[in-house]
């Protein structure tokens, strides 16, 4: 008789867990908030394309002609604008990802207050925003490679690996800072401050080969060590890809993917009263 | 047992509150000194544990039209938000069967950029519509919402009436089992709060769907429910037939001995230009009364005090009926309307006679107000202060005649009527 979904609203208790089914249940609203941000950032700007493009290019310009030309570190046997872009482009998905997504909470506080669906949604759909950008990057990754007459290798296979990686990485800090900054608001100052500092940390203007080999596994704590490495690697087919390194690194990724949902979906049940 | 939908038992929310603490009565320079670095460094506060719900059980059935009232800060919008999962319960549970959607405010996730028709798919994925259902559902939203001709327009140029009005649309076409509407109805025209009304009984009469609906605007209540839940400091004060919670409502802590004295608690009733110290109703030799017979006049008192010179200071009053209708606003500005209408500092007795045979026999609801004579500023505004009882004495021939049941009306005029045979 009753084909009606019964739901029973009372207290939770203990650790969340995730309920798939409902994420794929709300995966229109997914879709259209990815949608959302994305129509507003190019509907607002007559160069919203320009952008995008410009946010890993001018960098890679900068660092190409001060780290490349003046310092000349080494970039793999690749020319070096093509080594630092294809670092900046991934590093960009990554840094803008968990930026934008650590705020995703907060900027949206009145859906969260108002209406109810599962909150994952809202740091994945930046996550999703994101990922176009890094499509249209793409566009001039390719134009860089036809000028520098570098045919990609059989490497090129794997590349949706790495950026499945860098995503799965991506989602998992993202959640962490999501749901902190709904309580902690610093860490939305602290973002641009800790983006930085991470740059630095990771393989983005320098090639891990630069560490030397007694740090190199503290390094690869490092979770976006990995996806970066793994990424130009694949792309340009230079350079050796160590193992080791990628386990380390890809390791930590998983586990923060995992603890994140938990601690997400534990406190997911206050933001609506925090928020 | 089947049609039950939602079934609460003792559901409660509490939130803990934090207080700084003010102390503010130092003696001596050292204790001042003294406690300066707590207020610096230490938790000077204490946190109170406030329960906006408290042990809430009911049962509504498919097909239901429930109405929520209460006082602001009863508990209403904190109910719909757990019945609606936005917020968890501190304790207690609540069983529902069906889908539920909730309009608790209009627009929700509307983008000033964005326009109509892509705020439509917005707001109903946001509401839980597939883009499917929406589709299909598009035309008829935008029908409703009459603004077909600015579909294609971003939202944010549209007027405050047409973006309710859409937002509205967009809640009404989806189809949950259960829908709960919190207040939203107060933004928007007459003829638009009445096509809502329209089409929520519509969906739960034809389409055996249940409404919850919370709102301060009792005639909507009334028409729309047919149960209600009285929530007083986030209990539940009254259950059951929609008229007599409505009564319940209005005799809950309203002055019923005929005067007030503004002055008994210590605060100011009004602001810096002027205050209320006492209202009261007395009849035609001075006596104070709660109750009237039809017959007779009732004169309402007001005592205020101006406390800035030169203000343009008006008193006036507003009648409910216990059904919540306006019944009428008098102010004194009837007296000459030509003078300079401003007034000296100083305490002032305005006393309005209500004339015999006027009012028809209900409970009525006085609000008082103290404003400027355009009433653009309001400096006091109360809205249930006293209540009279108006009586209509079965043998009263003058305004009766033979009539032996309840004369309908808000007014009861003697009225002077000439009949003449003319064939």
């Amino acid at each position: 008789m009753t084909n009606n979904p019964q739901t029973i609203i009372r207290p939770s208790i203990g650790l969340a867990y995730l309920d798939l089914r409902e994420i794929w249940r709300y995966r229109d609203l997914l879709f259209m908030l990815a949608a959302r941000e994305i129509q507003l950032r190019y509907k607002q700007t007559a160069f919203g394309v320009v952008w995008a493009v410009l946010q890993p290019l001018l960098p890679a310009a900068i660092f190409a002609v001060i780290f490349g030309l003046f310092a000349k570190l080494p970039s793999n046997g690749s020319p070096y604008l093509l080594f630092v872009f294809t670092g900046t482009m991934i590093w960009n998905l990554f840094s803008q990802a968990i930026t934008r997504a650590g705020n995703s909470l907060v900027g949206n506080a009145n859906l969260i207050s108002k209406v109810y669906f599962p909150r994952i949604i809202v740091p994945l759909s930046s996550v999703g925003a994101v990922l176009f950008d890094f499509l249209i990057t793409g566009l001039i990754l390719v134009a860089l490679m036809i000028v520098y007459r570098m045919p990609p290798g059989l490497n090129i296979l794997l590349f949706p690996a790495f950026l499945l990686l860098a995503l799965v990485t991506a989602i998992g800090i993202s959640l962490w800072l999501s749901a902190l900054n709904v309580k902690y608001r610093d860490f939305m100052y602290a973002m641009p401050f800790l983006v930085q500092v991470w740059l630095y940390a990771t393989p983005v203007v320098y090639a891990s080969s630069l560490i030397p080999q007694k740090y190199r596994w503290i390094y690869s704590i490092n979770p976006a060590v990995g996806f970066v490495e793994g990424f130009r690697w694949s792309v340009l087919g230079r350079g050796t890809l160590s193992a080791s390194m990628l386990f380390v690194s890809a390791g930590v990724a998983a586990v923060t993917l995992v603890t994140g949902l938990i601690y997400f979906r534990t406190t997911e049940r206050k933001f609506a009263d925090v928020i | 047992m089947d049609d039950v939908v939602i079934r609460a038992e003792k559901l409660s929310k509490a939130y803990d509150i934090r207080h700084s603490v003010q102390v503010n009565r130092y003696s001596t320079i050292q204790e001042t000194l003294l406690s300066l670095p707590k207020k610096l460094f230490g938790k000077h506060q204490t946190t109170e544990r406030f329960w906006a719900l408290k042990e809430v059980s009911f049962e509504v059935r498919r097909g239901d039209r429930v109405g929520i009232i209460g006082r602001n800060g009863a508990g209403k919008s904190t109910l719909l938000k757990l019945l609606t999962k936005i917020t968890e319960p501190t304790s207690g549970q609540a069983i529902i069967n069906g889908r539920v959607a909730s309009l608790l405010e209009v627009g929700t996730g509307f983008h000033p950029e964005l326009t109509g028709r892509e705020n439509i798919f917005m707001n109903g994925a946001i509401l839980g519509m597939s883009r499917a259902e929406i589709r299909k559902k598009f035309d008829e939203i935008v029908a409703f919402a009459e603004v077909e001709k600015f579909i294609d327009t971003p939202v944010k140029r549209y007027s405050s009436g047409m973006y309710v009005r859409l937002a509205f649309a967009v809640a009404a076409h989806l189809e949950p089992e259960i829908l709960l509407v919190d207040e939203v109805l107060a933004v928007g025209d007459a003829h638009f709060q009445k096509k809502c009304l329209g089409k929520m009984e519509d969906v739960s009469k034809n389409e055996e769907r249940t409404v919850l609906f919370v709102s301060h605007n009792m005639p909507m209540i009334s028409s729309l429910c047919e149960t209600c839940i009285l929530l007083h400091e986030g209990r539940i004060l009254r259950m059951g037939a929609t008229s007599e919670v409505i009564q319940a409502y209005y005799s809950k802590g309203i002055a019923s001995d005929g005067s007030v004295d503004f002055t008994k608690d210590g605060r100011a009733h009004g602001d810096e230009t002027a205050r209320i110290l006492h209202a009261r109703m007395t009849n035609e030799e001075g006596g104070i009364v709660t109750e009237s017979l039809i017959n007779r006049s009732v004169i309402i008192e007001m005592e205020y005090e101006i406390t800035l010179s030169e203000a343009k200071v008006s008193p006036n009053f507003l009648f409910y009926t216990s059904e919540g209708v306006c019944a009428f606003m008098s102010s004194d500005v009837s007296i000459d309307p030509k003078s300079d209408l401003k007034k000296e500092k100083g305490i002032y007795r305005a006393k309005c006679i209500l004339p015999a045979n006027f009012l028809n026999q209900d409970t009525y609801y006085i609000g008082l107000a103290l404003t400027t004579p355009m009433t653009q500023k309001v400096h006091f505004y109360e809205k249930e202060v006293l209540q009279l009882n108006v009586v209509d004495p079965l043998d009263n021939v003058e305004t009766r005649g033979q009539i032996p049941v309840r004369i309908p009306g808000v007014v009861r005029p003697l009225l002077r009527w000439e009949c003449e045979k003319i064939s």
